[in-house]
């Protein structure tokens, strides 16, 4: 029967690569829905009412996944890692329930108001749901966050002997919760979010306006897809750079915090000074894909580039290799081409931004077809992205789950045996994997069903300048 | 810095925080219990009703409302992994399959109502309609066996107490749930949420002295836990709510009849925590004094609890106000 050590933590990597799919959709979405709210509000402008309706069900569906997905998160400290739990509970189960009375309270409540209220409540109480909401999916970050970068860099805790446990107290909240590495964590993983879903946006707008403006198709609403394309060119310019800029200096503070992580993403075996950084590398054989190491590798690298980004600007710096470190290395193949992948992808979306903004600015933005193929194929991009970033994250900091206090493998509940984990671990493949079945579909839907159409809007607005198509309609 | 403002010194006020962190645990599952038990219980309505206006209906009364309902569970956890840690650990592993019963149960109830409404062909709502009806009537079916089994201190998963109370929980949330329905859609559903009600009611009763009559024989000192002073009070309080809850569905006093149910609801919950007390987890015969977090995080939980608290009781006055009143015909889900 499998080990339920190992069954444990592909449940948990399972159920968390599946569930942060949705806030990353609703934390992304929450700036655009508070700033079409608002337009919609103070303008009476047709197209944000469009809009704030079309994206508004998107976030709908998104938050309504994003909870019963994540409850199971809260509940698998304590089923699967019960040990854990125990030792850490005092500094980590803090966070989580404030989580859920500050943060989780706040966008579900409103979220009743913002999703189904229009009709019932006045302008200024719905502007306060749409923020409420907003606010909601970003402090919950907030916590989450708190949460996971004590365990990455834990700090104002002692270690504590009780009835024969090791237990971690609490000794300095300020030190603990106010963790250097959750800035950087939170604004890498806020900008995400934006950026991702600016991608899904702009690669959504773009089928449509290609559709239009290339092919020449009749297409519904299609001002409404063209201001969804400039709407998320425009937010994509602000957090492509961003993403990449402060990217760059959450990977030096992780070098300097956690450098056997840092290793691993440079596959540095022995500690070595002047360490290049392969921007491209290219494996040779199936080893170099399974076992990467850095200096056997083929690739194009920059002379000193990692010892630089590490340093912050001394080519020489020198980068401890993981053959120094007493435990065993994180899985380096993952972690090694996870990181590569996303910071590839993250200068892909910087091209694509400047791209699209050197378009517009010629005034060709709707005509370069090339342009909205490669803003289709980027849809996902951003998504894929994020989950390579928290991959990195969290096999990086592997073996511990508790940075050198707690290993994952002892974190495991103690009485668990490999049946239940097995029985729990098929289920969760087979539900999440329908769940992301059952999301994919009904997103693709709401797409396909397009913006609500000029004679159900609340607005007055002359500028819908399309009457409504059946050619284009939703097949039921 | 080792201290913050003599946090870590003593209990806050030199309040009896283990004490107040216990019943407010318990609070706050009887919360849940309540808010989302009227949820579950239209969802096992739901079952009953064929015609599609009535049950898209029960999905409208229940739409803005069910997922910030839902997040009282979570706070649950939340408020156990921070004040009980060891509990949170031994117990929720301990029910290892019954925890993912309950969420597997939520998964599917969560989904439903959102599915239901995507495509309006039969057979896709045949389908997101047995979801919705089975986790609304499956999630406090397990809920209750897990607050049965955590209560005996059972070891195992399929335990006589944990039928019996799991199905005195369905039965209570039919109980809200009529009286719910009857709030916000009598007008167009059939005459018989009284009934549902009344019977429910009934069953309710039964399944409690039946768990009574159980607690008293797996109970080490069970007879005298339950002729406590307290225990009997609230059994016959809830006897008279029971009653009144009945007389209110007969009017047509729904909001009366869903106080009613709101009160067993907690008494339920309440009669468990002081059978309970003052252990935490019967299973490991852990006390509420011993597994109580250390004093400086308890007093940070509480300054946080103290604050946020109200402000969450502010945003659900702030959406049933909102939304009160029946569903408007126009407001479909």
């Amino acid at each position: 029967m499998i080990d339920p050590v190992i069954a444990s933590r592909l449940q948990f990597a399972l159920t968390t690569i599946v569930h942060i799919i949705f806030p990353v959709m609703s934390m992304g979405l929450a700036p655009f829905l508070v700033y079409f709210t608002w337009k919609d509000i103070r303008s009476g402008d047709a197209i944000y009412e469009q809009l704030r309706r079309f994206w508004t069900k998107i976030f709908a569906i998104s938050f309504v996944v994003g909870t019963v997905t994540g409850i199971v998160l809260e509940f698998e400290f304590g089923t699967n890692f019960a040990a854990f739990s125990t030792a850490a509970g005092e500094l980590f189960g803090g966070p989580l329930a404030v989580e859920g009375m500050m943060a989780f309270m706040l966008e579900a409540t409103f979220l009743g108001v913002f999703v189904f209220g229009r009709d019932r409540v006045g302008d200024k109480l719905y502007m306060i749901s749409a923020v409420a909401v907003g606010l909601g999916t970003w402090l919950s970050a907030v916590w989450i966050l708190i949460a996971n970068s004590w365990m990455q860099t834990p700090r104002g805790y002692e270690l504590v002997t009780e009835g024969g446990q090791t237990v971690v107290h609490l000794v300095d909240p300020i030190a603990a919760y106010a963790n250097p590495r959750f800035a950087y964590m939170f604004v890498h993983m806020q900008n995400a979010a934006v950026e991702s879903v600016a991608l899904f946006m702009a690669g959504v707008a773009a089928y449509y306006v290609f559709r239009h403006h290339v092919w020449g198709y009749h297409i519904q609403n299609v001002s409404f897809w063209e201001a969804t394309l400039k709407i998320a060119l425009v937010a994509l310019l602000i957090t492509a750079p961003l993403q990449v800029l402060h990217g760059d200096m959450y990977g030096r503070h992780v070098a300097e915090t956690q450098p056997q992580k840092f290793a691993a993403m440079e596959a540095v075996w022995d500690t070595e000074s002047y360490v290049p950084e392969y921007i491209v590398a290219v494996p040779t054989s199936l080893e170099d894909v399974t076992d990467p190491r850095a200096k056997d590798l083929f690739g194009i690298g920059i002379p000193g580039g990692a010892s630089w980004l590490a340093s912050g600007g001394d080519p020489s710096a020198e980068i401890r290799g993981l053959n120094s470190f007493d435990t065993e290395a994180p899985p380096v193949a993952i972690v090694f081409w996870a990181f590569r992948a996303m910071v590839g992808l993250g200068f892909w979306f910087i091209l694509l931004a400047f791209w699209g903004g050197y378009r517009w600015y010629t005034g060709e933005l709707f005509e370069d077809g090339l342009l909205h193929k490669a803003l289709m194929a980027s849809t996902l991009g951003g998504i894929l992205a994020t989950e390579l970033g928290w991959i990195v994250t969290e096999v990086g900091r592997q073996p511990w789950v508790i940075q050198g206090i707690m290993k994952t493998s002892d974190g495991v509940s103690p009485g668990l045996t490999g049946t239940e984990a097995a029985i729990t671990l098929g289920g969760f493949a087979l539900v999440y994997g329908t769940i992301l079945v059952l999301y994919t579909y009904v997103v693709a839907r709401i797409i396909r069903g397009g913006p609500p159409g000029s004679d159900d809007l609340r607005s007055t607005g002359e500028d819908v300048p399309e009457t409504p198509d059946p050619g284009v309609a939703v097949d039921d | 810095m080792t201290d913050v403002a003599g946090l870590a010194d003593g209990p806050l006020f030199g309040l009896p925080l283990p004490e107040l962190w216990f019943v407010l645990m318990f609070a706050i599952l009887g919360t849940f219990l309540f808010l989302d038990g009227f949820d579950f219980g239209a969802g096992a309505i739901f079952a009953v009703l064929d015609d599609d206006h009535e049950r898209e209906a029960v999905l409208s009364a229940i739409g803005p409302f069910w997922d910030g309902n839902e997040v009282w569970l979570v706070v649950f956890g939340g408020a156990l992994f921070a004040s009980f840690p060891a509990v949170y650990a031994d117990l929720f592993s301990r029910h290892y399959l019954l925890m993912f019963a309950i969420l597997g149960a939520l998964i599917i109830r969560g989904l439903a109502p959102e599915m239901y409404e995507q495509r309006h062909d039969e057979q896709w709502h045949r389908w997101w309609g047995r979801s919705f009806v089975a986790g609304s009537v499956l999630a406090p079916f397990f809920l209750g066996a897990f607050t049965g089994n955590w209560l005996v201190g059972s070891e195992r998963t399929v335990t006589l107490v944990a039928v019996v109370v799991g199905l005195t929980v369905v039965s209570l949330t039919v109980v809200s749930g009529s009286a719910f329905l009857g709030l916000k859609a009598d007008a167009y559903l059939p005459d018989v949420l009284d009934q549902y009600g009344v019977r429910a009611v009934v069953g309710y009763l039964a399944g409690v002295v039946a768990t009574l009559a159980l607690l008293a024989v797996e109970l080490p000192d069970g007879v005298d836990a339950l002729l406590s002073v307290p225990v009997v009070a609230l059994v016959v309080v809830s006897i008279g709510l029971a009653v009144a809850y009945g007389l209110a569905m007969r009017r047509g006093a729904y909001l009366g009849a869903l106080a009613a149910s709101g009160g067993l609801t907690y008494g339920l919950v309440a009669v468990v925590a002081i059978v309970m007390y003052p252990l935490v987890d019967p299973a490991s015969g852990a006390t509420v004094s011993e597994t109580i977090v250390s004093t400086l995080p308890l007093n940070l939980m509480s300054i946080g609890a103290a604050i946020l608290l109200p402000l969450v009781v502010t945003y659900f006055v702030v959406l049933y106000t909102a939304f009160r009143g029946p569903v408007e015909p126009e407001e479909a889900y």
